[in-house]
């Protein structure tokens, strides 16, 4: 029975990698990941992991190397944050378009400038029409087992998609939490050997990375999109399969105590835990509110959030990035575009908060959520609204 | 002259659908740029007057993509699958036999 420990989340995050049985990490270091890739290099050195460390002059040829690896059947790892995901843009693309299974924990970072190392979901936003499997964990233990669920998604012969877990930087990847590591013969059993069905193999040569002409192009690309429409059904496969074999469940979008509740507050990421504490209180005062919780953000999960929220009046939506001179939000933006069409539908307050590392209390979630209920009632000038900025 | 047939004519697999894509978009076989349409590139296409035509070979020879080929009365004509358009055929026919024509669809 595996046991409960006290784990620095980043050092749970690799060993969840050990666990996997990976075979190649491809890695550049970058605060907050680096106790990740760091306790990878060095269980690798130990002789304790079986794999091959790669190390490589910067986040682009980390990528590129992960894709190599991947491309002949080896189980890829690998982990950045912000300047470093932003770095690997464009080969993000090519390592999905690919169908190269990999494993990627990225540390969310807000983007420079100013420098800023805390966190903030500027980086996985700014990633998120890459094509890539994005899922939001809240805290270690969930980071641990969505590792090792990647994988297990990924890999599937339906899916064959990279896959970033996102945990926020130093709010997770930097605090020790009590986790489960599960024992490395469940992981076997969960998690079969990786074998891509089309590897660069010199007995069955094949070409990858051709052109596309204008007369393919568009083929390939509709193709991925409903592969990746399709990873959706194996995601939750997966997760009740992970559930079964270690007791921990997980969903596109997890509800709080939303019984009942007229409004609704949704957020990603740690955050989370924080607006569930938020919650209690406001339970304890008596108000109706529940709260809901993002965890797969690509592929969307349309029809689970249609049916989280048709009983709410008001849902206030929570974005730690912005998306400049536009809507706002990345989250509630898309938010909206998901329940226009729906005849029967909250009212829809953006805010966006937690910039850059700075913290939401639970008093500040408890602002939030009034000032979103105000908004509902009387109105905003603005499409969205900033929590917490100085005048 | 070269003992040049007109290349194969693509098999349906030159005019994939979605669903036939390979995995990451691989290429399993060797040889199969002939299954590449390159014809849809082009704005204007060749098109022969056989009258004027003296079957003097020179379009064959000067065409870069190589898809002219002798037809069966003797005369020459391009793929229109393959033909980019160019207009090298056209400007150095001595007969002007060739009109580039602007492609409608």
């Amino acid at each position: 029975m595996a046991k409960r420990e006290g784990l620095e989340v980043s050092v749970a995050v690799g060993d969840a990698a050990m666990l996997s049985d990976v075979d190649v990490v491809s890695a550049y270091p970058i605060t907050p990941q680096t106790h990740i890739v760091e306790h990878l290099a060095e269980l690798v050195a130990n002789g304790e992991l079986k794999a091959a460390y790669i190390p490589v002059e910067s986040e682009h040829s980390a990528m590129s190397a992960c894709i190599g690896a991947s491309a002949v059947g080896a189980r890829t790892f690998t982990a950045t944050a912000a300047q470093g995901l932003e770095l690997m843009h464009e080969v993000l693309y090519v390592a999905s378009a690919m169908r190269f299974p990999m494993v990627m924990t990225v540390a969310n970072r807000a983007l420079s400038a100013p420098i800023s190392i805390w966190g903030d979901h500027s980086d996985a936003m700014a990633v998120r029409d890459t094509g890539w499997i994005q899922i939001f964990v809240e805290n270690g233990q969930e980071a641990v087992d969505n590792v090792i669920c990647g994988f297990r998604i990924g890999e599937d012969k339906r899916v064959l998609l990279p896959v970033m877990i996102h945990l926020d930087g130093f709010a997770l990847t930097h605090v020790i939490e009590p986790i489960e590591l599960p024992d490395k013969k469940d992981v076997d059993q969960f998690l079969p050997p990786f074998k891509y069905p089309l590897p660069l193999d010199p007995e069955k040569p094949v070409t990858m990375g051709a052109l596309g002409s204008p007369f393919i192009y568009t083929e390939v690309k509709w193709g991925q999109e409903i592969n990746l429409e399709k990873a959706k059904s194996v995601t939750l496969e997966v997760w009740q399969e992970f559930d079964k074999l270690f007791g921990r469940k997980y969903s596109p979008i997890e509800q709080y105590r939303t019984e009942g509740a007229k409004t609704l507050l949704l957020t990603m990421g740690s955050y989370s835990e924080t607006a569930m504490v938020a919650v209690d209180k406001m339970r304890g005062d008596g108000k109706e509110v529940g709260l809901l919780k993002l965890r797969l953000w690509r592929p969307f999960p349309y029809e689970e959030l249609r049916e989280v929220v048709k009983d709410a009046d008001t849902l206030i939506v929570l974005d730690r990035a912005i998306s400049f001179g536009g809507p706002g939000g990345p989250v509630c933006s898309e938010i909206k575009a998901a329940l226009y069409e729906e005849k029967k539908r909250p009212r829809i307050i953006g805010f966006v908060g937690g910039l850059g590392g700075r913290d939401i209390s639970m008093a500040g979630f408890e602002e939030i959520v009034n000032r979103g209920i105000e908004i509902a009632r009387t109105g905003s000038e603005r499409e969205f609204e900033i929590y917490g900025v100085r005048e | 002259m070269a003992k040049a047939k007109t290349k194969a004519k693509p098999r349906t697999k030159g005019e994939l659908g979605w669903k036939e894509v390979e995995l990451g978009f691989f290429i399993t076989e060797p040889g199969n740029s002939v299954e590449v349409r390159t014809g849809d590139w082009k704005s204007r296409r060749p098109v022969v007057d056989f009258k004027k035509c003296n079957k003097c070979t020179l379009c064959y020879f000067f065409c870069p993509e190589g898809c002219i080929a002798k037809t069966k009365d003797g005369y020459f004509e391009a793929d229109l699958f393959y033909c980019k358009g160019c207009g090298i055929c056209a400007t150095e026919c001595p007969k002007e036999a060739i009109t580039m024509v602007e492609e409608e669809r």
